[in-house]
């Protein structure tokens, strides 16, 4: 219960520490908010040799607002991100689905670029990031790369992420206005991570039927997913209970879950479909509220 | 064997040095170096709460941080609560008056939680302080006490 020795480096600058993780590469682990990555050491499961701290990189810390896009960097806090006015305002789902993870205690620690970087299937912040089109931007010495969300996320707790390449930081594209927008889980103990998390966006027209829609999934397979199935069976329709309940159908043909300590894969598949419904209802009712704003 | 390195903050109020491994917790720097041991260690993997302290004004688990990544930093631990040595802060007296301890070993992480809590919704309804608490765990299960403590200081005011 205690982790093996390592070497501990903290850079400054972000040259710093991709010279760092040039150096000693897969030899290396970066440290963030450490919410997961320190358990993990603490129970011996990760034994980096060197950790490369870049909480003292004070550039990585901003949250900042382009049109359209909001960009949130790599040691910015999840508690900073759920109050701060830029995001509640237009990254509303990002902001009460950070409420879900673990405690405050975690959020002040914990960095939204870190849960993505942790690529834990069944944590939030992945799926939110799939539901807004979320890119993640990857430096290496000499080379960057922005990699979209959905190509992100390889396997379980695997990313595309290579051992001498840090996350920068990661933009969220803001919906259209509008947009009405649903989050919602379910855990067997208050900031658990889900069983199944669910995040959707509807959007309507002018004649009230379904313009787009986006519905993502975690805790139902080794990455977060998008319903596409799901979601073209929603486009063109005029949104309600009949076919809010014959998207949760659809949603459940379109995924895998796997059976585990937790929960059978028919009771995830299940519970999919129940939240696939009560999300897309609750983004029913924002729509209307932003539409009449 | 990587070198010790030295470390420097503060911790209630009071200017600390020493040189520790990078392993060392920031828990166990606080029990063993320097000899707070009324931070408690319970999971050692940020699960139970019992190692709550407040960095920078903010709720951690010290079983989850390094205490070289403290260097510089303000740190408050349960000992630093009361305002004087024959004194109770007000939480811990609305503890003491609602029995909202029994074994005592989540006590130091439920108040600090609680200071966090209150500080940021100074009256806050028993389910939203159900929820604030809900990450520290009490394995004697007094949160009723616990809940009605912290409601109780909240009533009275004199925290935030």
């Amino acid at each position: 219960m205690k982790p093996a020795a390592f070497d501990y480096l903290a850079p400054r600058e972000v040259s710093d520490a991709l010279a760092l993780l040039a150096a000693y590469g897969s030899e290396a682990k970066v440290l963030a908010g450490g919410q997961s990555l320190v358990p993990l050491m603490n129970f011996r499961l990760a034994r980096p040799a060197y950790l490369v701290d870049i909480n003292r990189v004070d550039a990585l810390a901003g949250i900042d607002g382009r049109p359209g896009q909001v960009s949130i960097g790599a040691i910015a806090r999840q508690r900073d991100a759920a109050i701060h006015a830029l995001v509640k305002e237009q990254l509303p789902m990002l902001a009460e689905a950070i409420g879900y993870i673990g405690h405050v205690g975690i959020q002040n620690r914990g960095t939204v670029c870190g849960s993505l970087a942790h690529a834990d299937p069944a944590a939030e912040l992945p799926v939110v990031a799939l539901a807004l089109d979320a890119t993640v931007h990857l430096q290496r010495t000499g080379s960057e790369r922005s990699v979209p969300a959905e190509q992100f996320f390889s396997g379980y707790l695997t990313t595309v992420l290579e051992p001498d390449e840090l996350l920068i930081a990661t933009s969220f594209c803001v919906p259209p206005a509008g947009t009405g927008w649903g989050f919602t889980e379910i855990a067997r103990r208050h900031g658990d991570f889900a069983l199944v998390a669910v995040a959707t966006l509807l959007r309507l027209d002018a004649a009230g039927r379904v313009a787009s829609a986006r519905v993502a999934l975690g805790g139902v397979g080794p990455v977060p997913i998008r319903a596409r199935a799901t979601e073209h069976i929603l486009v063109g329709e005029l949104p309600g209970d009949d076919l809010f309940r014959a998207a949760a159908a659809t949603v459940g043909t379109e995924i895998e879950p796997t059976d585990d300590i937790h929960a059978s894969s028919d009771y995830r598949r299940h519970l999919a479909g129940v939240l696939v419904r009560r999300a897309l209802t609750t983004a029913r009712s924002r729509c209307a509220a932003s539409a009449n704003a | 064997m990587p070198e010790r390195t030295s470390v420097a903050l503060t911790v209630n109020g009071q200017r600390r040095e020493a040189y520790v491994e990078p392993r060392r917790s920031l828990a166990d720097f606080l029990r063993y170096e320097i000899g707070l041991t009324g931070t408690h260690v319970g999971c050692e993997h940020g699960v139970c709460g019992a190692c709550t302290v407040l960095v920078e004004g903010r709720t951690v688990r010290s079983c989850l941080l390094f205490a070289v990544q403290m260097n510089g930093q303000d740190v408050l631990t349960v000992e630093g609560l009361a305002p004087a040595p024959d004194a109770l802060h007000p939480l811990q007296q609305a503890f003491h008056e609602h029995h909202a301890l029994q074994c005592g070993f989540c006590t130091p992480g439920m108040l600090l939680t609680a200071l966090e809590l209150l500080q940021d919704n100074p009256a806050p309804t028993e389910d939203e302080v159900r929820r604030g608490l809900a990450g520290n765990l009490c394995m004697c299960t007094g949160y009723v006490n616990i809940v009605r403590a912290v409601l109780a200081a909240a009533a009275a005011g004199t925290v935030a």
